[in-house]
């Protein structure tokens, strides 16, 4: 499992170990039934405090992307393809958003967007 | 929740500084960062809890139990290490080590073998040798091998090399990796907290400003700058600010900010916080 963190990014940084981790387990790479380390365990290894990795293995659990079973540990939920779809839909909309604000801001209209998109896109 | 350090109320008088109703608790397995600059508190504090210093009044309760009343079995549980102060300089590692076991009724000549080949320390050298970094690991071997549950120390890292420092973290974080372990830290190297600690209390000016986890306690204050003719509209509820000839910079509390306002806002760093905390007292100018 590859998790990259960046401190000099402004997002916090259990947003990113979440958006990594659920990113690999949309993508499939983490597949369903997968043990996700112990907290403690994944905190000294990603150099984060424990707090912060327990924060992105909540947000995991309330995406429905991971399960926890008590004494055993945190799970790759099962779930279908469509559901799939869906959660991976709600996270690219939720950076889209970010990402239109920003494009607002400089006025910029939807067509002018896209046409911009495309350049940068292949 | 079990609480490795509870702190309540405390208060030490001296003729030129103070430090007033300083609480704060520490969770059982957790690390924690005592935050300040020079002269805010932080060695009074730690000293007191230790009760290196007659505290005015206020108690301390170390894993439920009152220091006051239960000194010498609750330093039984307790390890300190402090960066700048040197013992028995010219003694040699191995005497030094002999003294301070006498004194735990538990301690583990295992596990304090395990540390020296860990740690790399050489029982033949003299205190005097060891380098900073090696003199707190030696203070850690120590702590490690009586048993030590709570770990106070006061600016570990200071002094310290990058490399060593992030050494010391790295092996922070291993000692609290099964949860029995807590760790009081006081550095003003805010950065080596950013990563490892999950707590953060900031004292400043003899007073805790607040004490809390580390990503609330960053996302309570928003940094905020924009142009001069904007620094009206805020300035009587910024902490502090600095003005340069592009806009001003402000630190704010978040519940103070509004977010609709058109000023560019952005999360502190802790170095940020502590630096316009500092500015506000007009320590520096």
């Amino acid at each position: 499992m590859n998790v990259t963190i960046s401190n000099t990014s402004e997002k916090p940084i259990y947003q990113q170990i979440y958006e990594q981790i659920s990113a690999l387990i949309l993508k499939g790479e983490l597949e369903s039934g997968y043990c996700l380390p112990p907290i403690r365990q994944a905190a000294l290894e990603l150099r984060v405090s424990v707090i912060t990795v327990k924060k992105a293995w909540e947000e995991l659990e309330r995406t429905g992307l991971i399960h926890t079973v008590t004494g055993k540990g945190c799970f790759v939920a099962d779930f279908t393809s469509g559901e799939m779809l869906e959660t991976r839909d709600q996270l690219i909309l939720k950076q889209l958003a970010t990402d239109a604000a920003y494009y607002k801001s400089f006025g910029l209209t939807l067509e002018e967007v896209i046409e911009l998109l495309k350049k940068v896109y292949d | 929740m079990m609480l490795a350090l509870d702190i309540r109320n405390l208060h030490k008088k001296y003729t030129d500084f103070q430090i007033r109703d300083v609480s704060f608790q520490l969770e059982k397995g957790y690390i924690m960062g005592f935050i300040g600059a020079n002269g805010a508190g932080k060695t009074t504090t730690i000293k007191s809890i230790l009760n290196m210093i007659r505290i005015d009044s206020g108690e301390v309760y170390v894993f439920g139990k009152n220091m006051a009343e239960h000194e010498t079995e609750v330093k039984q549980q307790i390890g300190c290490a402090f960066g700048d102060i040197d013992f028995y300089t010219r003694s040699r590692i191995k005497t030094v080590t002999d003294i301070t076991k006498k004194f735990y009724k538990n301690w583990n000549e295992e596990t304090y073998s395990d540390c020296l080949r860990r740690f790399k320390l050489d029982e033949n050298k003299k205190i005097a040798e060891l380098s900073t970094g090696m003199k707190v690991k030696y203070s850690l071997a120590l702590a490690l091998s009586h048993g030590a549950k709570l770990l106070i120390l006061d600016e570990p890292t200071s002094g310290l090399d990058p490399v060593s420092r992030d050494d010391l973290l790295d092996l922070f974080q291993e000692l609290i990796v099964d949860g029995e372990i807590s760790i009081l830290f006081s550095t003003h190297i805010t950065s080596d907290l950013e990563k490892c600690a999950d707590f953060i209390t900031f004292i400043d000016n003899g007073q805790i400003v607040a004490s809390a986890e580390k990503n609330e306690f960053m996302e309570s204050y928003r940094l905020v700058s924009g142009s001069e003719a904007h620094l009206n509209e805020v300035k009587e509820r910024l902490i502090s600010y600095k003005v340069n000839s592009f806009g001003f910079t402000g630190l704010i509390r978040t519940e103070d900010f509004d977010p609709s306002s058109k000023l560019n806002a952005s999360m502190p760093s802790l170095e940020e916080i502590m630096i316009y905390f500092a500015k506000k007292e007009g320590l520096y100018v």
